[in-house]
């Protein structure tokens, strides 16, 4: 099944976050592997994106969008470091 | 909603009686995926149903398919708003899977391989309203369709008839599955259009 | 200022056919932030009855204000790449949300060497990286994986020698006779021969199919490339 990168997520995290939240560096949870979420494996083929560690496959994070709320599930990320400017 | 796209008309959607609230009727069968597609050779395919009160019961393939077998013919509803009529499979009913099974749960959670979770009252799977599936329109079940076995609710959306079964845990609390804790709703009747949480 | 993105109405102005199955959407977007070369947008399409679907498509051009390309590859049974290849006229209005994506994108400031390894498509994205370079020292080396000549997307601009840009095309079904290589995939035979080698530490974007992205993608790897200087762009299920 294709899949695409965690560039995908900037679209619709953008709708939430006033930082582009795809550069921020993240670490699973699953194996520790540390990356850009532009980095995940994005499954975009189910009723939510569901983005998974490119190491383990494990998910890191699911993305709902309902009518009037965003799910955001963290589920599988320790943190999420985000660059940010003065 | 947004402007509209002249001449945008999307893909055929058509009205139906039979369609639940919001749903429109398709005649290809879409694949959903949430991860990549396990393979599961059969000599190691198993499914197992384990209580509340720490019973496990276990079929190999072999043993699943020696069970009496039963063909449905159901209409199929999935969340993302398609649905497909008179969907022909085979499989085993959920009430001779749990003939032998004493248990008091109320809850099930339906558990694949590659991880997948959902969960189901108890008494949604029984009194022939589930199977446990393997083949789909005569043939056996494809990977991309939850082959070799997959779970088949289809008075629910569809996300609740979880590709690669693996097995049932039954448990007396509830416990929300993969889609549920991620904002779907806990029970999902296409008919009572409860897709989301608070619906 | 900060804000979060909503979705803005783009009126298409022009266009321009690529191959007889693609062409470039020159679109109107008035208020348009402008764009690092990499980015993509969303595009939001609402049918009469409410039914609305959205796709991601990479932007083609350099960064300009008011101004938005995007070029589209018809895909067989799509839903959404048809309408905007063949329907979609001068005039009318569609809604994008954008430009979003910050970690795919090359800043014209950099200076490590650029290779860029497009698979079909892909080309999209990293053509706005060329055409973003402008007059800047950065040497640039494009790896243009395609079926055969007739899917050329940009064959008039590539065909212009541009100083510091070298251009390798490599043909995977038909390669016309000049070729200078016989049809076939993406090998590491040629990342030695047309790509930069990995002592240069070249800042390295590959995009196209997953297949083609996932196979380029181990070759640079297996020559030695850092895999954090390598950036990808998968085109998904959702292509169409």
């Amino acid at each position: 099944m294709d899949y695409q990168d965690g560039n995908a997520l900037a679209g619709p995290l953008s709708e939430i976050f006033t930082l582009d939240v795809t550069v921020a560096q993240g670490t699973c949870a699953g194996c520790g592997l540390r990356g850009p979420l532009a980095g995940l494996h994005v499954y975009g083929a189910a009723p939510g994106l569901v983005a998974r560690c490119p190491g383990c496959e494990e998910v890191v994070l699911t993305l709902v969008r309902g009518p009037k709320d965003v799910w955001l599930d963290m589920r599988g990320a320790v943190s999420l470091r985000i660059p940010v400017t003065e | 909603m947004g402007i509209i796209s002249r001449a945008f008309s999307g893909r055929p959607r058509e009205p139906d009686a039979k369609l639940p609230p919001g749903q429109y009727l398709v005649h290809d069968f879409p694949v959903l995926s949430a991860g990549p597609t396990p393979r599961v050779p059969l000599d190691r395919w198993e499914f197992s149903i384990d209580t509340a009160e720490g019973q496990v019961h276990r079929w190999s393939w072999e043993e699943f398919q020696a069970l009496p077998q039963e063909t449905p013919t159901v209409d199929l509803h999935c969340v993302t708003k398609w649905s497909k009529f008179g969907t022909g499979w085979k499989g085993v009913s959920l009430d001779v899977l749990m003939e032998d099974v004493e248990s008091a749960a109320e809850y099930a959670l339906a558990y694949s391989y590659g991880g997948y979770t959902t969960n189901l009252p108890l008494e949604d799977l029984l009194d022939g309203k589930a199977w446990i599936v393997h083949e789909y329109d005569g043939e056996e079940l494809a990977p991309a369709h939850g082959g070799p076995a997959r779970l088949l609710v289809p008075h629910l959306y569809l996300w609740k008839s979880a590709k690669w079964i693996k097995g049932l845990r039954l448990l007396d609390e509830d416990w929300p599955g993969f889609w549920e804790t991620a904002g779907y709703h806990n029970y999902g009747d296409p008919w009572r259009e409860q897709r989301y949480q608070g619906d | 200022m900060i804000k979060r993105l909503n979705w803005r109405v783009a009126t298409l102005v022009s266009t321009r056919q690529e191959t007889p199955t693609a062409r470039t959407l020159v679109f109107d977007v008035p208020g348009w932030p402008g764009h690092l070369p990499g980015q993509h947008v969303d595009v939001r399409l609402t049918a009469p009855d409410g039914y609305s679907t959205q796709r991601s498509y990479s932007i083609a051009n350099a960064s300009s204000e008011d101004r938005l390309e995007l070029t589209v590859q018809t895909v067989g049974d799509g839903e959404v790449s048809p309408y905007l290849t063949e329907v979609l006229e001068p005039g009318d209005q569609i809604e994008l949300r954008g430009p979003v994506g910050g970690w795919f994108v090359w800043r014209p400031h950099s200076s490590p060497p650029v290779l860029l390894v497009g698979g079909g498509s892909g080309i999209v994205p990293l053509m706005a990286m060329v055409r973003s370079r402008g007059k800047s020292d950065t040497p640039f080396r494009l790896l243009y994986s395609l079926r055969d000549p007739g899917q050329l997307f940009y064959a008039d601009e590539l065909e212009k020698v541009m100083a510091g840009v070298e251009v390798a095309y490599l043909y995977t079904r038909i390669a016309p006779p000049d070729a200078g290589r016989a049809a076939g995939r993406l090998q590491a035979a040629d990342l030695i021969a047309y790509g930069w080698p990995p002592e240069t530490a070249p800042d390295v974007y590959v995009c196209g199919p997953t297949g083609f992205v996932e196979a380029a993608a181990d070759l640079l790897t297996g020559l030695g490339h850092d895999p954090a200087k390598i950036r990808t762009e998968r085109f998904g299920p959702t292509g169409g």
